[in-house]
């Protein structure tokens, strides 16, 4: 596993970049211009956003600048202060404690590690098989019987969504298709681009033209007209990078409709748990934003979708498009 | 050297705890002061310690339990480190004595906070469960009788029994919260009992605050 940072990716985090510099002069001029403080603090918030995006975008450009290792130790990271989040947010007890520190220390750095092995095999089994049994043993053998199954349940779920789930978006440097090898990167960076302005322009349209409320008992942000103007963009714009990808551009709209409509899936689904426990968000290390499982929720259900259509039509059955 | 490890260990702490601090009717301030907390691990000293802001953590001094904290890499952290004044439990002294050590643990409180320094004590005496705060041990009443011009300011530690519970030695990184409560504001004829009554509901209030 291995890449080659091109031009073609230059280009595009350049290009990144000019969206943020275009987004921070707007929310400047905004803010100077709002008036209301109901608009105050929507501002203030899209400017904190802005913000964090810098920080986020330097951070994931850092570790792509340093190769494969880079990202799958950002990734990994992130795991385990998604899991972090996750764990604190719903309510464990005192004989979870040792399960819990397997699932952090070493359930969390060997998903990483057989994928960077490129171990498909273990990679896609070891939390879904070995996780999944270790989990309700581990706990037997702590003897509480108390809320047993609801236990196991909720650690499993946390090891799948915040780790094995978030694992397979740097596990696309994995891939090794035709024609298209050492620029898996440019995947990672397609998947991330898509998902992330899914999300963002459901915010900027919900904002200004929502009002009709999709789910309006799980998150009263999330409206037709959001839902509808976010994917239409990023499916455009997901579209018009198909330059960068292995597929021609009616399959690049094809994958960006499935990864933004993930996306959403997932940003619904974690929203409600969030709103089973009481909270608003994850946590609040992401200024702006809340924590960062509120962050990669949509990478959580898009990226393993996203790798095995890669993987099925792109490398295994690669006749499909030739 | 001491000040670096200490900053050092704090770090840790604070990076496996991930601790969000709220200061509610209080504001951090160099004046003198005793923060006392609720006791769910071990890690809760250097925790409290750590979201202190910098000016003031080289004058604050948690009190420590001497029978746990004196020896080897424990008295390295506790009193190296952290200049930790370690004091004997009462529920390790022999019936007999506990006066005159009182007296004594008492004295080493007094000297150890000396004019400038501020302390981070645990009324409770030793470590629950998380889910109550236990009854309160009158040190601290005896404490704010000799020194009522000290402000007596309630924190409350959610989670740091998740991360380190009693009787585990690994950690699991869970997201804790200290919560800082406005100073106690004791009548001058306060009695031992109303003193610790209105701590102990004092620390309580922050739970849910």
């Amino acid at each position: 596993m291995s890449f080659k940072l091109d031009h073609q990716m230059f280009l595009v985090l350049n290009v990144v970049i000019g969206g943020l510099v275009v987004a921070s002069f707007i929310g400047f001029v905004l803010s100077r211009r709002v008036k209301s403080d109901d608009g105050r603090g929507t501002i203030d918030n899209l400017n904190a956003r802005i913000r964090a995006w810098w920080i986020m975008i330097g951070i994931f450009a850092i570790s792509f600048m340093i190769g494969p290792a880079g990202s799958m130790l950002l990734f990994a990271f992130v795991s385990l202060l998604a899991l972090r989040e996750y764990v604190s947010l719903i309510s464990t007890t005192r004989a979870d404690h040792r399960t819990l520190f397997w699932s952090f220390f070493v359930f969390t750095p060997l998903q990483y590690w057989f994928w960077y092995e490129g171990w498909y095999g273990l990679a896609i089994i070891l939390i879904p098989v070995y996780a999944f049994l270790f989990v309700p043993i581990r706990l037997a053998l702590a003897g509480e019987t108390t809320g047993f199954l609801d236990r196991a349940a909720r650690i499993q779920w946390g090891l799948m969504v915040c780790v094995y789930c978030i694992s397979y978006a740097p596990a696309l440097l994995t891939l090794n298709i035709y024609g298209y090898q050492r620029q898996d990167a440019k995947l990672l960076l397609f998947l991330v681009i898509v998902v992330q302005l899914s999300d963002v322009f459901q915010y900027i349209w919900g904002k200004m033209l929502g009002k009709r409320k999709i789910a309006p008992a799980i998150s009263p942000n999330k409206t037709w007209e959001g839902f509808i103007g976010g994917v239409a963009t990023a499916v455009a714009l997901g579209t018009a990078l198909w330059w960068m990808t292995p597929f021609p551009p009616l399959v690049a709209l094809g994958m960006s409709l499935a990864l933004a409509l993930m996306g959403f899936a997932g940003g619904l689904t974690m929203s409600a748990i969030k709103r089973d426990r009481g909270v608003k968000d994850f946590g609040s290390t992401i200024e702006g934003h809340g924590g960062i499982l509120d962050r990669m929720d949509s990478i959580c259900f898009s990226a393993p979708l996203f790798f095995h259509l890669m993987r099925w039509f792109f490398v295994t059955h690669t006749s499909w498009f030739r | 050297m001491s000040a670096v490890s200490a900053s050092i260990i704090a770090a840790c702490a604070r990076g496996l705890a991930g601790p969000s601090v709220r200061w509610v009717n209080c504001r951090p301030s160099s004046r003198q002061r005793v923060y006392f907390a609720n006791h769910t691990s071990h890690l809760d000293f250097v925790v409290l310690w750590s979201v202190l802001p910098r000016r003031l953590r080289e004058k604050t001094r948690p009190v420590a339990a001497k029978d746990y904290w004196n020896s080897g890499i424990r008295k390295r952290i506790a009193v190296n480190a952290f200049h930790a004044v370690l004091v004997e439990r009462g529920s390790k002294i022999a019936e007999g004595d506990r006066m005159a050590a009182a007296r004594h643990t008492l004295d080493m409180l007094l000297e150890a906070m000396g004019e400038k320094n501020s302390l981070i004590v645990f009324p409770e005496g030793t470590r629950g469960n998380g889910l109550q705060v236990g009854p309160f041990k009158s040190g601290i009443y005896y404490l704010w009788s000799k020194r009522p011009d000290v402000q007596f300011v309630p924190v409350y530690l959610s989670n740091l029994n998740r991360i380190l519970p009693k009787g585990e030695f690994l950690p699991v990184p869970v997201i804790s919260r200290v919560t800082f409560g406005g100073p106690l504001r004791p009548d001058a004829n306060e009695t031992k009992d109303s003193f610790l009554a209105k701590a102990h509901e004092a620390v309580c209030a922050l739970r849910d605050a």
